[in-house]
């Protein structure tokens, strides 16, 4: 109920950035039933025009551009997705432990989160991927763990907030245990701000994923990917062939809506707030 | 005076401290992987012989805090080891590309910084209006835009459409100055447009945060001209704040100079790390990314000193 009144209220630039998230989803959602073609098939002639057939040209490899970007989209987006929340859950209940148990528990975990952050996540995962090896999983696993030091610090902050008030310490004096105070006495309150993080981080990790792949040291080909794609089809500009701002500028695209929607819930969130 | 040597150099203790911690962390990397590194990266097809090789030119027999103390040695007499792939010492593979690397990341802050200072006092003096909010509409995208995407735009505008810049940055010792500007203009102008947008934004919250101070607004009440308020009044006093985004951002501009490098080809440290990490060359990857470490980590804490020293309040703490 609340929740459609807000959206009846969101501005005119929220509303366009749900819409630019919503094509995002459904493309990668339907991806086989929205392509005329199959993900890795070739169709033509190397870096093709766009015509009817393929109605923004072909790759380096002569498949189908549209396809790959399609299906790009549900590959990045799951990848990104899954990266995003696997680093929540690890950082959140990290984050939450540090601020129950406090002591040295909480002084050992951060002094590692402050060493972790002051060096460059991209250097850091460079170096960590050429001793792991690349490939999806490592990915996923090494860009969670270095971003989920991020989320260990807002979600530490915040139930440090939460833990001081009369609720939690009556749940204390109950008996009740560290896991269940978290689960039900801190997470229900610190769930707001937590939310609007995960739309940043999901957008620094999306662009994250996508560098690494345009480095070549992301999602291996012959997987679609908007970031590889990129690399792959990096050759045709020389030639004034536009096929790689394809892929590009659909990664700014869904950057570009996912932080539209962020700039507004924060603006609600910190109106509710005041 | 005494007090504030004191606090720059415990922040600079503190420094140390954490590259030496991260040095560990890259050595400690290579030693957490399961199995056999040699064989790892190697491959199964991998003979005895260079196995074997492969071991000593790692040390792999030593124990490991032994192999890391020498290893330390070697980084400060400026010994890095050798690389895998060629076998050449690290040492002269990383320096010219080192500078390299140093003198674009310059080249571009000079022109980013003055920029990004300008247009952020702009946006804070005219907020609200509509060139704020083109400004700020500009900036937000150019920060979700991939660092390759802008690269790509300018390559398509500048050496495609009309052909006046090169679309690959190849410098050599032998080219001018002037000639290694024009060669690197468009990873220049890349890496300018990325840190202005973080820097402008920045500047303009600092700016706009001072602004709600009372002192400003006494100075607008005693009639004082808007411009006279943000020049005298408040940009000294947002120095501190901005001082501190300028020196974070060149730390962001050191890093980001990696996507761009590769982009252009340009012959840099971020190249280099590239390439070694899919060659899987780690020594190589060691000493580069101790490097950009040391850099990113320099430049953080040059951030905090310039803070403490240009705010009177942490200058002298209670």
């Amino acid at each position: 109920m609340t929740f459609f009144k807000l959206l009846r209220q969101s501005p005119l630039s929220a509303r366009i950035g749900m819409a630019m998230v919503l094509i995002n989803i459904v493309a990668a959602i339907f991806a086989p039933l929205i392509c005329p073609y199959g993900e890795t098939e070739i169709v033509g002639d190397v870096w093709l025009s766009p015509s009817t057939d393929n109605f923004l040209g072909t790759d380096h490899l002569g498949r189908d551009l549209f396809t790959r970007l399609v299906y790009g989209a549900r590959n990045t987006i799951a990848i990104a997705f899954i990266t995003t929340m696997l680093s929540f859950v690890v950082g959140t209940i990290m984050g939450f432990f540090a601020a129950t148990l406090k002591g040295w528990t909480d002084l050992s975990i951060s002094r590692l989160v402050d060493i972790l952050m002051a060096f460059p996540t991209l250097i850091f995962a460079l170096m960590v991927l050429s001793v792991v090896g690349t490939g999806t999983t490592s990915l996923i696993v090494v860009i969670a763990l270095l971003d989920s030091t991020r989320v260990f610090r807002l979600s530490r902050a915040v139930a440090m907030d939460i833990e001081v008030m009369e609720f939690v310490e009556a749940a204390r004096l109950r008996g009740e245990r560290i896991w269940w105070l978290m689960r039900h006495e801190i997470l229900p309150n610190a769930l707001p701000p937590l939310v609007a993080e995960f739309g940043l981080r999901f957008c620094f990790v999306f662009l994250f994923i996508a560098s690494l792949s345009f480095l070549g040291l992301g999602i291996q080909p012959p997987t679609a990917d908007w970031g590889g794609m990129v690399r792959e089809n990096s050759g045709a500009i020389t030639f004034g062939i536009l096929t790689p701002l394809f892929p590009a500028s659909a990664i700014a695209f869904l950057t570009v809506g996912v932080n539209l929607i962020v700039d507004w819930f924060l603006q609600v969130a910190s109106g509710l707030k005041d | 005076m005494k007090s504030i040597f004191a606090i720059v150099s415990k922040r600079l203790a503190l420094g140390l401290v954490t590259i030496f911690v991260i040095s560990v962390l890259i050595f400690v990397g290579v030693e957490a992987l399961p199995g056999d590194l040699a064989e790892a990266v190697l491959g199964q097809s991998a003979t005895p012989e260079t196995v074997a090789a492969f071991r000593k030119e790692l040390k792999l027999d030593l124990p490991p805090h032994v192999r890391y103390f020498a290893w330390l040695d070697g980084v400060m007499k400026g010994d890095l080891g050798n690389s895998l792939a060629n076998g050449r010492p690290i040492i002269d593979l990383i320096g010219w590309r080192f500078g390299n690397t140093m003198f674009l990341a310059a080249v571009a802050a000079v022109i980013a910084i003055p920029i990004a200072v300008i247009l952020g006092i702009l946006a804070a003096l005219y907020r609200n209006t509509l060139f704020d909010k083109i400004i700020s509409t500009a900036t937000l995208s150019t920060i979700s835009f991939p660092e390759f995407f802008v690269a790509y735009i300018l390559i398509v505008l500048f050496s495609v459409q009309i052909d006046i810049f090169p679309s690959i940055s190849n410098i050599n010792d032998q080219m001018a100055f002037w000639e290694k500007i024009y060669a690197i203009i468009l990873p220049c102008l890349t890496l300018t447009m990325v840190v202005v947008a973080h820097m402008m934004r920045q500047t303009r919250a600092a700016i706009i945060n001072i602004l709600a101070s009372p002192f400003i607004e006494m100075a607008q009440l005693k009639g004082i001209k808007r411009v006279r308020v943000i020049v005298m009044h408040a940009f000294p006093n947002a120095l501190s704040p901005v001082i501190n985004v300028i020196a974070l951002n060149m730390a962001y501009l050191v890093v980001g100079v990696v996507i761009v490098e590769v982009v252009f080809v340009y012959p840099g440290l971020g190249q280099l790390l590239v390439d070694s990490v899919s060659k899987r060359d780690i020594p190589v990857v060691q000493a580069s990314g101790l490097i950009f470490a040391a850099t990113y980590v320099s430049l953080n804490l040059l951030a905090d000193i310039l803070a403490i020293i240009s705010n009177p309040r942490l200058r002298n703490p209670r």
